[in-house]
Protein backbone atom coordinates (compact mmCIF):
# COMPACT_ATOMS: atom_id res chain seq x y z
CA UNK A 1 0.00 0.00 0.00
CA UNK A 2 1.31 3.45 -1.35
CA UNK A 3 0.44 7.17 -1.55
CA UNK A 4 1.36 6.77 -5.18
CA UNK A 5 -0.58 6.67 -8.04
CA UNK A 6 0.07 3.54 -10.33
CA UNK A 7 -1.22 3.91 -13.90
CA UNK A 8 -0.54 0.02 -15.39
CA UNK A 9 -2.85 -0.66 -12.49
CA UNK A 10 -5.67 1.82 -13.78
CA UNK A 11 -5.30 0.57 -17.11
CA UNK A 12 -5.87 -2.73 -15.72
CA UNK A 13 -8.94 -2.05 -13.69
CA UNK A 14 -10.41 0.68 -16.29
CA UNK A 15 -12.37 -1.38 -18.25
CA UNK A 16 -13.79 -3.90 -15.24
CA UNK A 17 -15.21 -0.36 -13.62
CA UNK A 18 -16.54 1.47 -17.15
CA UNK A 19 -18.35 -2.02 -17.58
CA UNK A 20 -19.86 -1.50 -14.10
CA UNK A 21 -20.58 1.63 -15.37
CA UNK A 22 -23.01 0.50 -17.71
CA UNK A 23 -25.32 -1.38 -14.90
CA UNK A 24 -24.88 2.12 -12.91
CA UNK A 25 -26.48 3.42 -15.86
CA UNK A 26 -29.01 0.98 -16.36
CA UNK A 27 -29.76 0.75 -12.69
CA UNK A 28 -30.43 4.57 -12.52
CA UNK A 29 -32.33 4.37 -15.93
CA UNK A 30 -35.06 1.79 -14.48
CA UNK A 31 -35.29 3.24 -11.16
CA UNK A 32 -36.21 6.71 -12.79
CA UNK A 33 -38.40 4.66 -15.39
CA UNK A 34 -40.53 3.37 -12.46
CA UNK A 35 -39.97 6.60 -10.52
CA UNK A 36 -41.74 8.68 -13.19
CA UNK A 37 -45.00 6.60 -13.97
CA UNK A 38 -45.36 5.91 -10.00
CA UNK A 39 -44.85 9.60 -9.19
CA UNK A 40 -47.79 10.60 -11.35
CA UNK A 41 -49.84 8.17 -9.31
CA UNK A 42 -48.48 9.10 -5.98
CA UNK A 43 -49.12 12.51 -7.24
CA UNK A 44 -52.72 12.12 -9.51
CA UNK A 45 -53.62 10.28 -6.08
CA UNK A 46 -53.88 13.86 -4.24
CA UNK A 47 -55.72 15.52 -6.12
CA UNK A 48 -58.92 13.23 -5.90
CA UNK A 49 -61.83 13.93 -4.59
CA UNK A 50 -61.95 11.28 -1.68
CA UNK A 51 -60.39 12.83 1.85
CA UNK A 52 -58.71 9.51 3.16
CA UNK A 53 -56.63 8.48 0.25
CA UNK A 54 -55.06 11.79 -0.28
CA UNK A 55 -54.14 11.51 3.72
CA UNK A 56 -53.03 8.43 3.71
CA UNK A 57 -50.95 8.74 0.17
CA UNK A 58 -49.81 12.66 1.45
CA UNK A 59 -48.40 10.68 4.94
CA UNK A 60 -47.10 7.51 2.65
CA UNK A 61 -45.05 10.49 0.42
CA UNK A 62 -43.73 12.28 3.64
CA UNK A 63 -42.72 9.06 5.46
CA UNK A 64 -40.55 7.92 2.36
CA UNK A 65 -39.23 11.24 1.98
CA UNK A 66 -38.09 11.57 5.48
CA UNK A 67 -36.46 8.42 6.24
CA UNK A 68 -33.01 7.65 4.84
CA UNK A 69 -32.93 5.31 0.91
CA UNK A 70 -30.14 3.00 2.62
CA UNK A 71 -32.93 1.81 5.25
CA UNK A 72 -35.51 1.32 2.50
CA UNK A 73 -32.81 -0.13 0.61
CA UNK A 74 -32.43 -2.57 3.58
CA UNK A 75 -35.53 -2.70 4.02
CA UNK A 76 -37.42 -4.28 0.98
CA UNK A 77 -34.25 -6.47 0.33
CA UNK A 78 -34.46 -8.28 3.76
CA UNK A 79 -38.18 -8.12 4.80
CA UNK A 80 -39.22 -10.06 2.02
CA UNK A 81 -37.67 -13.18 2.33
CA UNK A 82 -38.70 -13.32 6.09
CA UNK A 83 -42.25 -13.25 4.85
CA UNK A 84 -41.38 -16.05 2.16
CA UNK A 85 -41.08 -13.32 -0.74
CA UNK A 86 -37.50 -13.92 -2.14
CA UNK A 87 -36.34 -11.48 -4.71
CA UNK A 88 -33.09 -10.76 -6.21
CA UNK A 89 -30.91 -7.77 -5.06
CA UNK A 90 -31.41 -6.25 -8.40
CA UNK A 91 -35.49 -6.29 -8.34
CA UNK A 92 -35.43 -5.13 -4.45
CA UNK A 93 -32.60 -2.29 -5.49
CA UNK A 94 -35.00 -1.25 -8.59
CA UNK A 95 -38.56 -1.15 -5.63
CA UNK A 96 -36.69 0.45 -3.06
CA UNK A 97 -34.88 2.99 -5.73
CA UNK A 98 -38.00 3.56 -7.81
CA UNK A 99 -40.17 4.14 -4.23
CA UNK A 100 -38.01 6.86 -3.03
CA UNK A 101 -37.89 8.65 -6.01
CA UNK A 102 -41.54 8.56 -6.84
CA UNK A 103 -42.40 10.32 -3.77
CA UNK A 104 -40.11 13.16 -4.82
CA UNK A 105 -40.81 13.23 -8.29
CA UNK A 106 -45.17 13.41 -6.97
CA UNK A 107 -43.54 16.30 -5.35
CA UNK A 108 -42.42 17.74 -8.20
CA UNK A 109 -45.28 17.03 -10.66
CA UNK A 110 -47.43 18.70 -7.76
CA UNK A 111 -46.21 21.84 -8.10
CA UNK A 112 -46.67 21.05 -11.91
CA UNK A 113 -50.35 20.07 -11.72
CA UNK A 114 -50.98 23.49 -8.90
CA UNK A 115 -48.97 25.71 -11.09
CA UNK A 116 -51.79 25.18 -13.91
CA UNK A 117 -54.42 28.22 -13.93
CA UNK A 118 -57.88 27.33 -12.38
CA UNK A 119 -59.72 29.09 -15.72
CA UNK A 120 -57.72 26.30 -17.73
CA UNK A 121 -60.46 23.68 -15.17
CA UNK A 122 -63.32 26.01 -16.27
CA UNK A 123 -62.01 26.09 -19.85
CA UNK A 124 -62.49 22.32 -20.01
CA UNK A 125 -65.59 22.38 -17.87
CA UNK A 126 -66.89 24.94 -20.69
CA UNK A 127 -66.00 22.76 -23.17
CA UNK A 128 -67.89 19.49 -21.70
CA UNK A 129 -64.34 17.74 -21.41
CA UNK A 130 -64.38 14.21 -19.06
CA UNK A 131 -61.84 14.27 -15.80
CA UNK A 132 -59.57 12.32 -18.01
CA UNK A 133 -59.24 14.16 -21.10
CA UNK A 134 -59.07 17.36 -19.41
CA UNK A 135 -55.86 15.89 -17.40
CA UNK A 136 -54.42 14.35 -20.56
CA UNK A 137 -54.84 16.80 -22.99
CA UNK A 138 -54.74 19.99 -21.22
CA UNK A 139 -53.69 19.92 -17.57
CA UNK A 140 -50.74 17.36 -17.91
CA UNK A 141 -49.21 18.44 -20.95
CA UNK A 142 -49.12 22.31 -19.32
CA UNK A 143 -47.84 21.39 -16.00
CA UNK A 144 -44.53 19.35 -17.62
CA UNK A 145 -42.81 22.59 -18.65
CA UNK A 146 -42.41 23.82 -14.86
CA UNK A 147 -41.59 20.10 -13.64
CA UNK A 148 -38.59 19.79 -15.62
CA UNK A 149 -36.24 21.29 -13.63
CA UNK A 150 -37.14 19.47 -10.29
CA UNK A 151 -36.98 16.21 -12.59
CA UNK A 152 -34.26 16.72 -14.60
CA UNK A 153 -32.35 16.88 -10.73
CA UNK A 154 -34.07 14.01 -9.84
CA UNK A 155 -32.15 12.21 -12.30
CA UNK A 156 -28.94 13.35 -11.57
CA UNK A 157 -29.97 12.75 -8.41
CA UNK A 158 -31.14 8.88 -8.92
CA UNK A 159 -27.86 7.96 -10.38
CA UNK A 160 -25.59 9.48 -7.38
CA UNK A 161 -27.68 7.94 -5.40
CA UNK A 162 -27.26 4.10 -7.07
CA UNK A 163 -23.86 3.21 -5.10
CA UNK A 164 -26.15 3.06 -2.31
CA UNK A 165 -26.93 -0.66 -3.81
CA UNK A 166 -23.80 -1.86 -3.72
CA UNK A 167 -24.75 -2.05 0.05
CA UNK A 168 -26.96 -5.39 -1.54
CA UNK A 169 -25.15 -7.11 -3.92
CA UNK A 170 -25.88 -4.96 -6.93
CA UNK A 171 -23.09 -5.39 -9.00
CA UNK A 172 -22.94 -1.65 -10.00
CA UNK A 173 -19.62 1.42 -10.11
CA UNK A 174 -19.24 1.19 -5.81
CA UNK A 175 -19.73 -2.90 -5.69
CA UNK A 176 -17.16 -3.43 -8.33
CA UNK A 177 -14.71 -0.96 -6.89
CA UNK A 178 -14.96 -2.10 -3.28
CA UNK A 179 -14.25 -5.84 -5.28
CA UNK A 180 -11.09 -4.70 -6.69
CA UNK A 181 -10.14 -2.78 -3.70
CA UNK A 182 -10.31 -6.35 -1.43
CA UNK A 183 -8.56 -8.16 -3.60
CA UNK A 184 -5.68 -5.50 -4.62
CA UNK A 185 -5.51 -4.15 -1.29
CA UNK A 186 -5.17 -0.72 -3.08
CA UNK A 187 -8.60 1.66 -3.41
CA UNK A 188 -6.14 4.79 -3.94
CA UNK A 189 -7.09 4.12 -7.90
CA UNK A 190 -10.19 2.30 -7.98
CA UNK A 191 -12.33 4.30 -5.40
CA UNK A 192 -10.75 8.00 -6.99
CA UNK A 193 -11.79 6.75 -10.51
CA UNK A 194 -15.03 6.10 -9.38
CA UNK A 195 -15.33 9.64 -8.33
CA UNK A 196 -13.80 10.87 -11.66
CA UNK A 197 -16.53 8.75 -13.48
CA UNK A 198 -19.32 9.98 -11.58
CA UNK A 199 -17.96 13.69 -12.21
CA UNK A 200 -17.76 13.03 -15.70
CA UNK A 201 -21.00 11.92 -16.10
CA UNK A 202 -23.09 13.71 -13.96
CA UNK A 203 -21.85 17.43 -14.39
CA UNK A 204 -22.16 17.44 -18.62
CA UNK A 205 -25.52 15.58 -17.54
CA UNK A 206 -26.49 18.74 -15.64
CA UNK A 207 -25.80 20.86 -18.18
CA UNK A 208 -27.30 19.20 -21.02
CA UNK A 209 -30.95 18.92 -18.34
CA UNK A 210 -30.52 22.66 -18.55
CA UNK A 211 -30.46 22.98 -22.03
CA UNK A 212 -33.27 20.29 -23.06
CA UNK A 213 -35.62 22.31 -20.21
CA UNK A 214 -34.71 25.80 -21.80
CA UNK A 215 -35.50 23.42 -25.61
CA UNK A 216 -38.78 22.05 -24.39
CA UNK A 217 -39.57 25.95 -23.06
CA UNK A 218 -39.61 27.74 -26.30
CA UNK A 219 -40.68 24.79 -27.86
CA UNK A 220 -44.13 25.19 -25.81
CA UNK A 221 -44.16 28.75 -26.51
CA UNK A 222 -43.62 29.76 -22.85
CA UNK A 223 -40.80 32.97 -22.97
CA UNK B 1 -43.57 -14.39 14.16
CA UNK B 2 -42.03 -15.31 17.31
CA UNK B 3 -41.73 -11.55 18.58
CA UNK B 4 -44.31 -9.02 18.08
CA UNK B 5 -42.85 -5.24 17.41
CA UNK B 6 -43.92 -4.49 20.86
CA UNK B 7 -41.94 -7.13 22.80
CA UNK B 8 -39.15 -6.81 19.98
CA UNK B 9 -38.82 -2.99 21.67
CA UNK B 10 -38.91 -4.28 25.13
CA UNK B 11 -35.82 -6.25 24.22
CA UNK B 12 -33.86 -4.09 22.54
CA UNK B 13 -34.59 -0.68 23.19
CA UNK B 14 -31.62 0.14 24.81
CA UNK B 15 -28.87 -0.62 21.16
CA UNK B 16 -31.97 1.64 19.53
CA UNK B 17 -31.51 4.18 21.69
CA UNK B 18 -27.97 4.48 21.48
CA UNK B 19 -27.65 3.93 18.24
CA UNK B 20 -30.27 7.14 18.09
CA UNK B 21 -27.55 9.04 20.33
CA UNK B 22 -25.09 8.26 17.92
CA UNK B 23 -27.37 9.41 14.91
CA UNK B 24 -28.05 12.03 16.76
CA UNK B 25 -24.25 13.45 17.56
CA UNK B 26 -23.75 12.69 13.67
CA UNK B 27 -26.56 15.25 12.39
CA UNK B 28 -25.62 18.11 15.28
CA UNK B 29 -22.03 17.57 14.20
CA UNK B 30 -22.56 17.09 10.21
CA UNK B 31 -24.73 20.57 10.76
CA UNK B 32 -22.13 22.51 12.39
CA UNK B 33 -19.81 21.95 9.97
CA UNK B 34 -21.85 21.81 6.90
CA UNK B 35 -23.17 25.46 8.22
CA UNK B 36 -19.24 26.46 8.45
CA UNK B 37 -18.58 25.46 4.92
CA UNK B 38 -22.05 26.37 3.54
CA UNK B 39 -21.10 29.88 4.96
CA UNK B 40 -16.99 30.20 3.63
CA UNK B 41 -17.69 28.39 0.19
CA UNK B 42 -20.99 30.64 -0.11
CA UNK B 43 -19.12 34.26 0.17
CA UNK B 44 -15.93 32.85 -1.85
CA UNK B 45 -17.69 32.40 -4.51
CA UNK B 46 -18.95 35.74 -4.56
CA UNK B 47 -15.92 37.28 -4.35
CA UNK B 48 -14.25 39.01 -7.11
CA UNK B 49 -11.14 37.13 -7.19
CA UNK B 50 -11.47 34.44 -9.82
CA UNK B 51 -9.06 32.18 -7.89
CA UNK B 52 -11.10 32.45 -4.91
CA UNK B 53 -14.20 32.02 -7.25
CA UNK B 54 -12.41 28.98 -8.80
CA UNK B 55 -11.34 27.12 -5.28
CA UNK B 56 -15.38 27.23 -4.35
CA UNK B 57 -16.61 26.43 -7.95
CA UNK B 58 -14.13 22.93 -7.94
CA UNK B 59 -14.81 22.64 -4.55
CA UNK B 60 -18.99 22.60 -4.92
CA UNK B 61 -18.55 21.08 -8.21
CA UNK B 62 -16.55 18.08 -6.83
CA UNK B 63 -18.73 17.24 -3.77
CA UNK B 64 -22.69 18.00 -5.75
CA UNK B 65 -21.30 15.75 -8.99
CA UNK B 66 -20.33 12.87 -6.79
CA UNK B 67 -22.15 10.61 -4.39
CA UNK B 68 -21.79 11.00 -0.83
CA UNK B 69 -20.54 7.45 -0.57
CA UNK B 70 -18.04 7.79 -2.60
CA UNK B 71 -16.88 10.97 -1.19
CA UNK B 72 -17.06 8.80 2.60
CA UNK B 73 -15.01 5.98 1.31
CA UNK B 74 -12.32 7.73 -0.31
CA UNK B 75 -12.06 10.18 2.64
CA UNK B 76 -12.05 7.14 4.94
CA UNK B 77 -10.03 4.38 2.87
CA UNK B 78 -8.21 6.38 0.76
CA UNK B 79 -7.03 9.70 2.74
CA UNK B 80 -4.65 7.86 5.33
CA UNK B 81 -2.65 6.87 2.05
CA UNK B 82 -2.05 10.76 2.37
CA UNK B 83 -1.28 10.76 5.78
CA UNK B 84 -4.49 12.06 6.91
CA UNK B 85 -6.03 9.03 9.24
CA UNK B 86 -9.68 10.13 10.68
CA UNK B 87 -11.23 7.55 13.23
CA UNK B 88 -14.45 6.26 11.73
CA UNK B 89 -16.26 8.31 13.66
CA UNK B 90 -14.65 11.28 12.55
CA UNK B 91 -14.40 10.60 8.98
CA UNK B 92 -18.71 9.89 9.45
CA UNK B 93 -19.72 13.24 9.94
CA UNK B 94 -16.64 14.97 8.40
CA UNK B 95 -17.78 13.15 4.62
CA UNK B 96 -21.75 13.96 5.45
CA UNK B 97 -20.74 17.64 6.73
CA UNK B 98 -18.49 18.40 3.77
CA UNK B 99 -21.04 16.71 1.34
CA UNK B 100 -24.13 19.07 2.55
CA UNK B 101 -21.91 21.96 3.05
CA UNK B 102 -21.34 21.99 -0.97
CA UNK B 103 -25.02 22.26 -1.52
CA UNK B 104 -25.75 24.44 1.65
CA UNK B 105 -23.15 26.83 -0.50
CA UNK B 106 -25.27 27.55 -3.22
CA UNK B 107 -28.12 28.39 -0.53
CA UNK B 108 -25.90 30.91 0.96
CA UNK B 109 -25.01 32.51 -2.26
CA UNK B 110 -28.75 32.31 -3.10
CA UNK B 111 -29.39 34.23 -0.05
CA UNK B 112 -27.03 36.92 -0.03
CA UNK B 113 -27.98 37.69 -3.49
CA UNK B 114 -31.23 37.90 -2.90
CA UNK B 115 -31.10 40.73 -0.37
CA UNK B 116 -32.12 44.37 -2.25
CA UNK B 117 -28.98 46.10 -3.63
CA UNK B 118 -30.95 49.23 -1.87
CA UNK B 119 -29.64 47.38 1.39
CA UNK B 120 -25.80 47.26 0.40
CA UNK B 121 -25.93 50.62 -0.62
CA UNK B 122 -27.33 51.88 2.26
CA UNK B 123 -24.67 50.32 4.56
CA UNK B 124 -21.73 51.97 2.09
CA UNK B 125 -23.68 55.25 2.58
CA UNK B 126 -22.51 54.77 6.41
CA UNK B 127 -19.71 54.25 5.62
CA UNK B 128 -19.75 50.54 6.85
CA UNK B 129 -16.53 48.31 6.42
CA UNK B 130 -17.69 45.63 4.09
CA UNK B 131 -17.44 42.94 6.91
CA UNK B 132 -19.36 44.73 9.28
CA UNK B 133 -21.70 45.18 6.37
CA UNK B 134 -21.51 41.53 5.42
CA UNK B 135 -22.03 40.67 9.05
CA UNK B 136 -24.87 43.26 10.29
CA UNK B 137 -27.00 43.65 7.10
CA UNK B 138 -26.56 41.42 4.89
CA UNK B 139 -26.52 38.05 6.23
CA UNK B 140 -29.14 38.70 8.73
CA UNK B 141 -31.22 39.83 5.79
CA UNK B 142 -29.78 36.20 3.94
CA UNK B 143 -29.92 34.17 6.99
CA UNK B 144 -34.17 34.64 6.74
CA UNK B 145 -34.05 34.09 2.99
CA UNK B 146 -32.69 30.81 3.02
CA UNK B 147 -33.92 29.25 6.15
CA UNK B 148 -36.81 27.77 5.07
CA UNK B 149 -34.69 25.60 2.02
CA UNK B 150 -31.95 25.19 4.93
CA UNK B 151 -34.75 22.80 6.67
CA UNK B 152 -35.34 20.40 3.55
CA UNK B 153 -30.70 20.60 3.50
CA UNK B 154 -31.19 19.71 7.24
CA UNK B 155 -33.33 16.74 6.43
CA UNK B 156 -31.31 15.36 3.52
CA UNK B 157 -28.17 15.71 5.90
CA UNK B 158 -30.37 13.87 8.61
CA UNK B 159 -30.93 10.80 5.71
CA UNK B 160 -27.33 10.78 4.69
CA UNK B 161 -26.10 9.89 8.48
CA UNK B 162 -27.35 6.69 7.68
CA UNK B 163 -24.16 6.01 5.02
CA UNK B 164 -21.78 6.31 8.06
CA UNK B 165 -23.34 2.89 9.12
CA UNK B 166 -20.79 1.20 5.82
CA UNK B 167 -17.73 2.41 7.53
CA UNK B 168 -19.25 0.43 11.18
CA UNK B 169 -19.81 4.25 13.03
CA UNK B 170 -22.76 2.30 15.50
CA UNK B 171 -25.53 4.38 14.53
CA UNK B 172 -29.13 3.39 14.87
CA UNK B 173 -28.52 2.21 10.88
CA UNK B 174 -26.08 0.46 12.10
CA UNK B 175 -27.45 -0.97 15.16
CA UNK B 176 -30.54 -1.75 12.93
CA UNK B 177 -28.15 -3.82 10.45
CA UNK B 178 -26.94 -5.54 13.23
CA UNK B 179 -29.96 -7.01 15.30
CA UNK B 180 -31.02 -7.89 11.63
CA UNK B 181 -28.31 -9.95 11.34
CA UNK B 182 -28.38 -12.20 14.81
CA UNK B 183 -32.38 -12.08 14.85
CA UNK B 184 -33.81 -11.90 11.13
CA UNK B 185 -36.79 -10.00 12.77
CA UNK B 186 -35.74 -7.86 9.63
CA UNK B 187 -39.66 -6.00 9.16
CA UNK B 188 -39.20 -5.13 12.99
CA UNK B 189 -35.61 -3.95 12.94
CA UNK B 190 -35.57 -2.11 10.12
CA UNK B 191 -39.10 -0.90 10.36
CA UNK B 192 -38.45 0.38 14.17
CA UNK B 193 -35.55 2.47 12.57
CA UNK B 194 -37.39 3.59 10.03
CA UNK B 195 -40.13 5.40 11.98
CA UNK B 196 -36.98 6.53 14.56
CA UNK B 197 -35.79 8.63 11.42
CA UNK B 198 -39.28 9.78 10.35
CA UNK B 199 -39.68 10.94 14.44
CA UNK B 200 -36.56 12.23 14.05
CA UNK B 201 -36.71 14.58 10.67
CA UNK B 202 -40.82 14.98 11.25
CA UNK B 203 -41.40 15.99 14.94
CA UNK B 204 -37.74 17.19 15.61
CA UNK B 205 -35.75 18.97 12.87
CA UNK B 206 -38.67 19.93 10.74
CA UNK B 207 -40.47 22.07 13.70
CA UNK B 208 -37.26 23.30 15.19
CA UNK B 209 -36.56 25.02 12.11
CA UNK B 210 -40.15 26.48 11.51
CA UNK B 211 -39.66 27.66 15.47
CA UNK B 212 -36.42 29.23 14.25
CA UNK B 213 -37.87 31.08 10.77
CA UNK B 214 -40.69 32.63 12.78
CA UNK B 215 -38.09 33.71 15.05
CA UNK B 216 -35.54 35.41 12.41
CA UNK B 217 -38.51 37.02 11.69
CA UNK B 218 -39.86 38.48 14.43
CA UNK B 219 -36.16 39.66 14.98
CA UNK B 220 -36.18 41.26 11.52
CA UNK B 221 -39.35 43.10 12.44
CA UNK B 222 -40.69 40.94 9.47
CA UNK B 223 -43.41 39.15 11.40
Amino acid sequence: MGFHWKWDFTWEILPRLLEATLNTLIAAGAGYAIAIVLGLVLALAQRTPYRALTFVVREFVEFIRSTPLILQIFFVFYVGPQFGVRMSPWTSGMIAIGLHYSAYLSEVYRGGLNSVGKGQWEACTALNMSTRQAYTRIIIPQAVPPALAGMGNYLVGIFKDTPMLSVIGVAELMHTANAIGSESYRFLEPYTLVGVIFLAISLPAAGFIRVFETYVRRKLGLK
Amino acid sequence: MPLSLWEFIATYWPDFLKGTGVTAAQFILATMLAIGIALVAGLMKLSRNAVIRGVSVTYIEIFRGTSLLVQLYWIFFVLPLFGVTLDKFTAGFVAVGMNLGAYGAELVRGGIQSVPKGQWEAAYALSMSPAKRMWRIILPQALVNMLPPWGNLLIELLKNTALVSLISVTDLMFVAKQINGSTFLSAQAFGLALIVYYVFARFIVTPAMRWLEGFMRRKLGRA
